[in-house]
């Protein structure tokens, strides 16, 4: 039993931040369809900045904030830098420019920064709080706690708010959208803008657990897109619980069967998913009026 | 005819150029060094190469070896033992090196083995596993201890605390591999049973899950942990994080200060066999090791403004290995300063003192070995 809960809560952290990563893939795609592959960049560079703002003298919060405005910032310069001039193009087409935008953030991070892995302190200790026969870190809980907050922050504004509303319309139809006078570009740079927040603050929560490097980003933008998948693409709802999905089976394999394909585990759920559920558990199937 | 003049002036020029690179050849003493400065090994190729660099300069200043300065033809593979091949080929072919002093991890010094014997040219390796030079290879040696003998010593310290029975966490990049496979060999030898044996992927980040299910297996009285760079380090955190409170050793593969930043406070408690060069001041007057370490360690934190690790000790004795031999062969070809290699006697390294032989290309034994505990984010000799 004890390992079980001990999988579990393993499971639901590293859940936490793939579902993290699945949002914000959800909410460039649901404005522009376009999947977002430099979106495990943008936890790499929550995490990054931080701590090298932090060694540089800037206490722990302060530098946290740093860390998300510099987020921020690529990520809209890569929509404006990137995806805008080659708006027009097909998905696929800005689809393959942002894995380009991706390795170049991790190319020029490495040059800024180094390529060694980094951590710093937890919020509030490293002491593990005892829960049956299991542990728990507290940083877990911060993680789990700030994935919550930011799920909930996202469904008032995209339910609740006029511009959270607008979004949701690009998403449906562009054209139409633009027509009643939402204007794409502004809606495009805050899609961006959100993501890489999200990003940003998922690396942060996270880097205490586990350090943080300039390779984290690829493949956790790989499981997170296999969680937004599982959730199916686009739905925040489906991204979380994809999100947990994955990181918990991830766990579960490595602890009853083998560590050995660990990382295996999420691309055998996307293949799965395209195989059995292509439109994902919440997705609903594209229907086109004829 | 234009054309014909052309060529020709192209392989006159090609040939003048040849001839001033033999002759260039002959000023200097060409030494390569493929290491991983960066990458997941960076944690020991970074003071390797940092190490060879201040190293030659100094010896250079000194008047250089025979009359000539070393040229040290350094190459950065990111750790990745493809790279490492085409680098050994490329020292070879192009550089021409005599010899070589690098390989930082065992994957790229087997990578580049079969280059060197081929070539003829010694290549001393700063790479943890035995079966670098067990079966002893013509032309290739290695300065750091065995991954065998690291079990042997682990053990050796388990026994004395009368402890038998182990878990074991390994990684499994060809360091932890190998040493996973030669503390299963040694077991019997020292009465230990193992009776967890669980492994990591080098660049996984959590490994709770694996020390969950040593942590629930009936008997375990301590963990080992073969592997290197940041891997150790989480399972040294994880391990705090599960409550796990049986004594936990590590390998010399950890034996840098940024192991004990990674793992931070879990560090507290931890053993390792590793050389006597991070206890350097510690060591009592008598002790015939002290001088040497001393004098490296001041002459690495002073130049490079960072902590000493043993990775820098290996590459230095590598380097001063290498130097005389090169003298006592007074030649720069390959095979004499191989022969000499193998004649190295009393040589008092950074490591411990070395003794090498035609079927022992190491040279070191398990008295160079000491064993030490992490007290309070330092090392503490252990008596």
């Amino acid at each position: 039993m004890s390992q079980f809960l001990q999988f579990l809560f393993s499971g639901l952290t590293e859940g936490a931040v793939y579902a993290l990563v699945a949002l914000g893939f959800t909410i460039i795609y649901n404005a522009s369809d376009v999947v977002n592959f430099a979106q495990g960049e943008f936890v790499m560079l929550g995490g990054m900045v931080t701590f090298f703002a932090n060694a540089a003298g800037l206490p722990l919060p302060l530098a946290a904030l740093a860390a998300m405005l510099v987020t921020i910032a690529v990520g809209l310069a890569l929509n404006k830098l990137a995806i805008g001039p080659a708006r027009g193009a097909s998905v696929v087409t800005l689809i393959i420019i942002t894995i380009g935008a991706s390795i170049f953030l991790k190319g020029v991070t490495q040059l800024v920064f180094d390529k060694r892995f980094h951590r710093f302190q937890a919020f509030s200790g490293d002491t593990p709080i005892r829960v049956l026969d299991a542990t728990i870190l507290p940083q877990s809980l911060w993680v789990l706690g700030g994935a919550g907050m930011i799920f909930l922050g996202l469904w008032l504004f995209f339910n609740r708010s006029i511009t959270g509303k607008a979004m949701s319309a690009m998403a449906a139809n562009r054209l139409a959208a633009e027509l009643v006078g939402i204007h794409a570009n502004r809606m495009m740079a805050l899609a961006f803008g959100l993501s890489a927040a999200i990003g940003a603050i998922a690396g942060i929560l996270i880097t205490p657990i586990t350090p943080t490097s300039v390779e984290v980003g690829t493949l956790l933008a790989l499981k997170g897109f296999a969680a937004a998948m599982l959730g199916g693409m686009g739905s925040p709802a489906g991204a979380v619980t994809g999100g947990l999905i994955v990181g918990i089976v991830e766990k579960m394999s490595a602890g009853y069967l083998s560590t050995n394909y660990k990382d295996a585990v999420a691309f055998i759920i996307i293949l799965a998913t395209l195989f059995v559920l292509p439109t994902g558990l919440f997705g609903k199937a594209k229907v086109e009026r004829v | 005819m234009i054309i014909r003049r052309g060529l020709l002036a192209a392989t006159v020029t090609l040939a003048c150029s040849a001839f001033g690179a033999t002759a260039q050849a002959q000023d200097k003493i060409k030494i390569g060094a493929v290491l991983a400065v960066t990458g997941p090994a960076s944690f020991l190729g970074d003071p390797n190469a940092k190490t060879l660099k201040i190293q030659v300069e100094d010896i250079n200043k000194k008047g250089g070896v025979l009359g000539k300065p070393i040229e040290l033809v350094l190459y950065d593979t990111g750790s990745d033992p493809t790279k490492a091949k085409q680098f050994a080929e490329r020292l070879i072919q192009e550089d021409k090196v005599i010899a070589q002093v690098g390989g930082t991890t065992t994957a790229e010094t087997m990578a580049m083995i079969p280059v060197f014997e081929e070539a003829k040219v010694p290549f001393i390796s700063l790479g943890g596993a035995v079966v670098i030079i067990d079966p002893v290879k013509p032309f290739t040696f290695k300065t750091p201890h065995t991954d065998k003998m690291a079990c042997e010593k682990i053990f050796e310290d388990l026994k004395k605390r009368g402890l038998t029975k182990i878990g074991m966490i390994s990684g499994q990049d060809a360091f932890g591999k190998s040493m996973q496979g030669q503390c299963k060999g040694v077991a019997g030898k020292y009465g230990i049973e193992i009776v967890a044996d669980e492994t990591y992927g080098a660049a996984d980040n959590d490994m709770t899950a694996q020390l969950t299910k040593i942590k629930t297996t009936a008997g375990v009285q301590a963990v080992v942990n073969p592997g290197f760079s940041q891997g150790p380090a989480l399972v040294t955190r994880n391990y705090k994080q599960l409550g796990m409170t049986v004594p936990l050793y590590q390998s010399h593969g950890v034996a840098s200060k940024q192991f004990i930043e990674l793992a931070g406070d879990a560090a507290e408690g931890v053993r390792l066999p590793a050389s006597a060069l991070l206890v350097a001041e510690k060591l009592p007057d008598s002790d015939p090791q002290k001088s040497v370490v001393v004098a490296y360690k001041k002459f690495y934190e002073e130049t490079t403004k960072s902590p000493v690790s043993t990775f820098g000790g290996h590459a230095f004795d590598g380097m001063n290995i290498l130097i005389e031999a090169i003298k006592r062969a007074n030649s720069t070809d390959p095979v004499k300063i191989r022969d000499e290699l193998e004649k190295t006697k009393g040589f008092m390294g950074t490591a411990g003192v070395v003794n090498m032989s035609p079927t022992d290309h190491m040279g070191l034994d398990l008295t160079a070995f000491r064993m030490l505990e992490i007290k309070k984010g330092d090392w503490a000799l252990l008596p």
